[in-house]
């Protein structure tokens, strides 16, 4: 197999490109595809201090190798979610590469900040593991960038993700939520604006990258990942890729650039500040805060119905976390 | 053919002489959800292996709501 580019034998074949490249040409291409996304939607300006959400995996070390690449001053956000011996191993790889690059890894530790970790707020809580783990991630992330002065969260999040995020919304027509999947969320009072520069790469090749760029991740999966609805999705989308390559990213960009506007519309939260800890929630708690009194065995004010219904679905984005959507510009 | 699979761990030995298709075809695995690496290489599915040669399969999908 010859490189598209150069002729040299591949290392790396794209199958929904019909291509295949040699390790030079296969980082290029993977820059161009997250530089022309970052472009395309205005994800990030030049000046902007930037913060990436990394959890020790392929697409989050990934994307803050390929913004230090790009030119942009990234910090890194590492979360402790307490799971044994795989967060242990998540937070020294990202602690490795930052030493690596040069480069900050903020750290915040959810026991030490907040007082639970993810296995004790799966078991405790009403809530799926992944649901709460979810939770917790963008409310810190969140509440770190604000305090930092940040002006962008970056995550990882790949085409694979994206592209199962929208099978799951659409299964269930969870319009509010599929109003929100944006590679861009907009800043709002009390949100930092949000971006995902690897909304177009696969995930075979945010994997393909960090190992052509000697990045050490973890590969191993999260022990509580067991049941996650969102791998289930992935699986299903497989196997209509590989039946015909070019599915995914055609249901993906299709919808963005065809469909997301018809949603806007449904995303019509009003918010103001949690009672508790002050981000912003369309109800007196912020849902952060509801989940975490439940796992300490606190009590808040009862909740309204409507807030219990957004609860009861999982692996979605809360209207708390995410503010209203605004699906920024046209996307493509 | 010695051929380290990971999540969860475990090592297989399997027959070299053919293309790493042929070898994923075996083991049921979807080319484009894994890397095949050998010496600290990437494989495409076109490349050949052969009896003593040492593989990692190594699977690129990650489950997490991130
Ligand atoms: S698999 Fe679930 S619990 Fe584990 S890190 Fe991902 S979201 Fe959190
Ligand atoms: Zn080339
Ligand atoms: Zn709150």
């Amino acid at each position: 197999m010859k490189c598209r580019r150069c002729r040299r034998p591949a290392v790396v074949e794209v199958r929904r490109h019909n291509a295949a490249f040699c390790r030079p040409c296969f980082l290029h291409h993977v820059r161009e595809q997250v530089r022309r996304a970052i472009a395309r939607h205005d994800l990030i300006r030049p000046e902007d201090r930037v913060l990436v959400a990394v959890s020790g995996g392929k697409d989050s070390l990934a994307l803050w190798d390929l913004l230090l690449e790009l030119g942009y001053e990234a910090d890194g956000l590492y979360l402790g979610l307490g799971i044994g011996e795989y967060s242990a191993r998540s937070g020294e790889v990202a602690r490795a590469f930052a030493r690596s690059r040069g480069v900050t890894l903020v750290e915040v530790d959810l026991a030490r900040e907040y007082g639970f970790d993810v296995p004790t707020a799966g078991r405790r809580g009403s809530r799926s593991t992944c649901a709460v783990c979810g939770l917790s991630k963008r409310y810190v992330f969140n509440r770190a960038a604000l305090e930092g002065g940040y002006d962008v969260i970056a995550t990882g999040h790949n085409l694979d993700d994206e592209a199962a995020t929208l099978l799951g919304n659409t299964l269930r027509w969870q319009t509010e939520y599929m109003a929100r999947q944006s590679p861009l969320l907009p800043s709002e009072p009390g949100f930092v604006k949000k971006v995902k520069p690897l909304y177009r790469v696969s995930e075979l090749e945010t994997a393909a990258y960090a190992f052509l760029r000697g990045i050490d991740y973890v590969v191993e999966e999260c022990p509580l990942v067991a049941g996650n609805t969102q791998l289930r999705y992935k699986q299903a989308m497989n196997q209509l890729e590989q039946a015909s390559p070019g599915t995914k990213a055609q249901f993906l960009l299709g919808y963005l650039e065809r469909a997301a506007a018809l949603f806007a519309a449904e995303d019509r939260s009003e918010l103001r500040p949690c009672e508790r800890c002050g981000q912003p929630t369309p109800g007196r708690f912020c849902a952060f805060c509801r989940a975490r009194a439940q796992v300490l065995g606190e009590r808040l004010e009862p909740v309204t119905d409507r807030e219990l219904a957004h609860e009861s679905s999982e692996e979605v984005l809360p209207a708390e976390v995410y503010g209203p959507a605004a699906v920024g510009g046209r996307p493509s | 053919m010695k051929v380290r699979l990971r999540n969860p761990d475990r090592e297989l030995d399997l027959a070299g002489g053919r293309r790493v298709r042929e070898v994923l075809i075996e083991l049921g695995i979807d080319p484009d959800t894994v890397l095949v690496i050998r010496d600290g290489e990437l494989l495409t599915r076109e490349e050949r292996v052969s009896d003593d040669d040492r593989l990692e399969i190594r699977p690129v999908i990650s489950g997490g709501a991130a």
